[in-house]
């Protein structure tokens, strides 16, 4: 069965990349474009994994992953923060929020899907 | 898709990105201090520099890197957006926006402009209050500052010393028999945060075992007994001697995600190779048995539950319902309000789609025919007289009723505010106002006027140069402003609204005015008007707009460049529209635009004049008379004068305007037109009869055949006839040349 990938970014470049990487990687890919749609889009798309950018209007990554990690039926799948941020307090905020892993950006797609498969079964 | 059709995407994206900076910027300028303003400016950077990063962009990323940089000080309140900051971010915004360019259409940019912004933006994101006058003159770099922003450009290393380690797995699996290399202790220790974050012990120590040879001892001598579990605490520890030619940063690098959440060492092996095997010990976690167990709390039930997504358990109903009610929600927007507001939000806010400009075209064109179409076939009725049957003549209205609707919002579709091209002109007065000296503020009104995409299109460039012409011209220096006893920061001031199925667009500066004197001069000396000509104001004012006139006594690099308001004129003629301007000496100049909102139909008046059938645009149309004889006054040798309410308005004749024929029609035999041409003043133009009111679809002539003078484009009427339709402009313009200079023909003004 292909593992199923959620993408939160508010970027449509960065989502078509996304798109593009996983597809060819074999993986099934859903996209959300910011983190209200990316909790809206959780319920019933049962992902593997997440993958999800910081900074995005209505509810940024920080909100998104913690609102995943509220959801009972949704807490444990693995988070990847995808960003530019290269500061440590925001990967701090990050992982304090709940996020499994990150891949700093930009991104190469062998790094995507290493970091993918690292987190996932 | 492939790697250049999202760079495509990409360089779209910058472009809103941009537009969403700038008006961010200008927002923050007015004394907006909404905390969501600056977010959303700090994201257009931060998403510029995400997507250049991906496509390599490097010149693009230190930029955006430096940028991003400053306003995130901003942000985090670090840096008060004073207008002295925000100057030196708009002109960022402007280099950014070069670069984008520059990285799309290859060519370069300005690098000592960049350079210096660079170091002003350094400096304010190191707290250094800009002084006024620094940014007007970038002082040449001291030490190479190209490569500071490259230092910091954001490779993958951070300040936290993480530094991701590309590893392949290229060398696993290859039929290697040993692994030279180092034996390395690790104690492994995940915290009950390792699970909860999503982290999995079982993964890590999969992955360990790709790097080398293992083997692995789980301590689990801290698993309490089944009852007194925490189905979510962490139980066990795992020490592992590995056997790999990697360095201890790789073995590392693999609990990367997880070493803030388990106690974790790693060092070289003391018992250099330990040839014990020890076997992995099964964990000792059987969910069955758990599911048996009286004594497992529920929530411990559900949490399990969760983990093997099982979506049947009782917690889970009520979420089925929320997933249910969400695929409604993609049917109806209404049950979405009623349902959760803000996921109605979100409906409001994605419920766009992005269609090639193409298909829209193809639309547009087909429903023209559609109009043709109908017309033809209204004709047709009419000539085999089936209207007397009523269900016919309902069925015709109703054809007629359904495709006005259907084109009405064909043309909505391509319909799209001024806001872009109104936010391009900001940037141009800030970069002409600095190169004169000026201090000109840009105050815009009406962006969200929608009008056909393309008028939008072709209306930036004429509206540049006006914008140049205002600033460079029609604003006074400063000093001469204060001696005038105005606010030495001039006000340009752009208006798009609406008015009766045309767009105006209004550009009024409160500069000095027209110097009339100078104009009129100006006109001799270029011999476009003759030494003894009696002018209204009005009527030299609109002089500016004559082919080959500039009153710039030398033609300045700003708003010269050779062309001329002439230039301006034609290219909004080009568009149906209509220019004029109203000029108050010392107080200021108003042009005002006027453009159709869309090029693909019109409603026009269809006329005969000598024989031809001719389409005259409605909007253009005041009224129309039959002249009596008694009012016609004729006035030198060819001209003629009709008396309309106690005022004389040049007659025009169209027929011979057009050289249709040779000889002047009667006036009393025909129809008069009540034009009011872009330069204000009304012209009777003379046509022979009037055949109806309709809509027609415009055919370009300059697309099918070429430009005729006079004849603004042509259409299909009902009957299958070709039929011209006329420019009154043009028209009204030649008459004026004849009224001003004999000579002036035709030609010249089309």
């Amino acid at each position: 069965m292909k593992k199923k990938v959620l993408t939160v970014d508010d970027s449509r470049t960065i989502r078509n990349m996304l798109l593009v990487t996983l597809n060819n990687a074999g993986f099934e890919t859903i996209q959300a474009e910011d983190g209200v749609e990316g909790l809206e889009v959780l319920e019933g798309c049962n992902p593997d994994v997440i993958v999800t950018d910081i900074n995005m209007p209505r509810l940024d990554g920080f909100g998104f992953i913690e609102g995943v990690r509220r959801n009972e039926k949704y807490r444990a799948v693995p988070i990847l923060v995808l960003t530019t941020e290269s500061d440590a307090e925001k990967k701090n905020r990050a992982r304090q929020a709940g996020a499994t892993g990150w891949i700093v950006k930009p991104f190469d797609p062998a790094k995507l899907i290493d970091a993918i498969e690292r987190v996932t079964a | 898709m492939d790697m250049n059709e999202i760079k495509e995407i990409f360089f779209q994206e910058c472009e809103e990105q941009l537009a969403e900076l700038e008006s961010g910027l200008l927002k923050l300028n007015d004394g907006d201090r909404d905390p969501e303003t600056v977010n959303a400016v700090f994201r257009a950077v931060h998403s510029i520099k995400g997507g250049a990063g991906a496509f390599g962009l490097d010149d693009l990323v230190s930029f955006a890197h430096v940028f991003e940089t400053t306003l995130d000080c901003v942000r985090s309140n670090k840096l008060e957006p004073t207008q002295d900051v925000l100057k030196v971010m708009l002109k960022s915004a402007d280099v950014l926006a070069d670069l984008v360019a520059a990285s799309r259409d290859g060519g370069s940019v300005d690098e000592t402009r960049t350079r210096g912004l660079v170091k002003e933006l350094e400096a304010l994101a190191h707290g250094d209050v800009p002084s006024p006058a620094s940014h007007e003159a970038p002082k040449p770099a001291a030490k190479a500052p190209a490569a500071a922003p490259k230092a910091e450009s954001p490779k993958p290393t951070d300040d936290s010393g993480f530094q991701p380690i590309p590893f392949t797995f290229d060398d696993f699996g290859s039929d290697e028999p040993a692994i030279e290399g180092s034996t390395y202790d690790i104690m492994f220790k995940p915290r009950r945060e390792l699970y909860s974050k999503g982290n999995e012990a079982a993964l890590l120590l999969r992955d360990l075992s790709r790097i080398g040879e293992m083997s692995i001892n789980c301590d689990a001598t801290a698993l309490p007994a089944l009852d007194k579990m925490d189905p979510e605490g962490s139980y066990f520890g795992w020490t592992i001697s590995i056997k790999t030619a990697k360095s201890e940063d790789d073995l590392r690098a693999v609990f990367e995600f997880a070493e803030w959440d388990c106690d974790l060492e790693v060092k070289p092996s003391e018992a250099e190779s330990s040839d014990e095997e020890l076997p992995m010990i099964p964990v000792p976690f059987d969910l069955s048995a758990l599911d048996d167990a009286p004594a497992v709390d529920d929530k411990a039930e559900e949490t399990l539950a969760a983990a093997v997504a099982a979506a049947e358990t009782a917690s889970n109903v009520a979420k089925a319902a929320g997933a249910a009610a969400r695929a409604e929600k993609k049917e109806t927007a209404a049950a979405a309000a009623a349902q959760n507001n803000a996921a109605a939000a979100a409906a409001a806010a994605g419920q766009t789609i992005r269609v090639d400009l193409d298909r829209v075209d193809r639309l547009i064109n087909l429903v023209g025919e559609l109009v043709i179409n109908q017309a033809m076939l209204s004709q047709s009725v009419v000539e085999n007289d089936a209207t007397g049957t009523s269900a016919v003549n309902i069925g015709l209205e109703e054809l007629q009723q359904l495709t006005r609707e259907i084109q009405d919002s064909v043309m909505a579709i391509r319909a799209q505010p001024v806001k872009p091209v109104f936010q391009r002109m900001s940037r141009i007065v800030r970069e002409v106002a600095d190169m004169v000296g000026k201090s000109i503020r840009l105050v815009t009104e009406g962006e969200n006027t929608e009008v056909d995409k393309t008028v939008i299109d072709k209306i930036a460039e004429p509206l540049t140069h006006m914008i140049r012409n205002a600033v460079d011209h029609g604003i006074e220096t400063p000093e001469k402003r204060e001696a005038a006893g105005k606010d030495p920061e001039g006000t340009i001031k752009l208006t798009a609204k609406h008015r009766s199925g045309r767009i105006l667009i209004e550009l009024a500066d409160d500069g000095g005015g027209i110097n009339r004197e100078r104009v009129k001069q100006k006109a001799i000396d270029n011999d476009l008007i003759a030494p003894d000509a009696n002018l209204s104001d009005e009527e030299i004012d609109n002089l500016i707009f004559a082919p080959g006139f500039s009153t710039a006594d030398t033609i300045s690099d700003i708003s010269g460049r050779g062309v001329g308001m002439d230039v301006v004129k034609r290219s909004i003629q080009a568009l149906g529209g209509r220019i004029s301007i109203s000029s108050r000496p010392g107080l200021g100049s108003t042009f005002t635009m006027s453009l159709p909102l869309t090029l693909a139909v019109l409603d026009g008046m269809v006329v005969t004049v000598a024989g031809q059938t001719l389409v005259v645009p409605l909007t253009a149309i005041v009224e129309t008379l039959q002249p009596e004889a008694s009012a016609i006054h004729s006035f030198g040798a060819t001209q003629r004068l009709i008396s309309i309410r106690n005022s004389f308005c040049p007659l025009v004749d169209v027929g011979r305007i057009l050289n249709f024929r040779s000889t002047q029609a009667n006036p009393v035999e025909g129809v008069a037109l009540l034009v009011e041409s872009e330069g204000g003043g009304q012209r009777a133009l003379m046509v022979d009869a009037i055949q109806g009111q309709r809509q027609v679809v415009i055919k370009s002539l300059e697309a099918n055949y070429t430009h005729v003078p006079g004849i603004a484009a042509a259409t299909i009427l009902g009957d299958g006839r070709v039929a011209l339709i006329l420019d009154v402009d043009a028209v009204v313009a030649a008459s004026r040349g004849q009224s001003l200079k004999a000579e002036m023909s035709l030609a010249a003004t089309g």
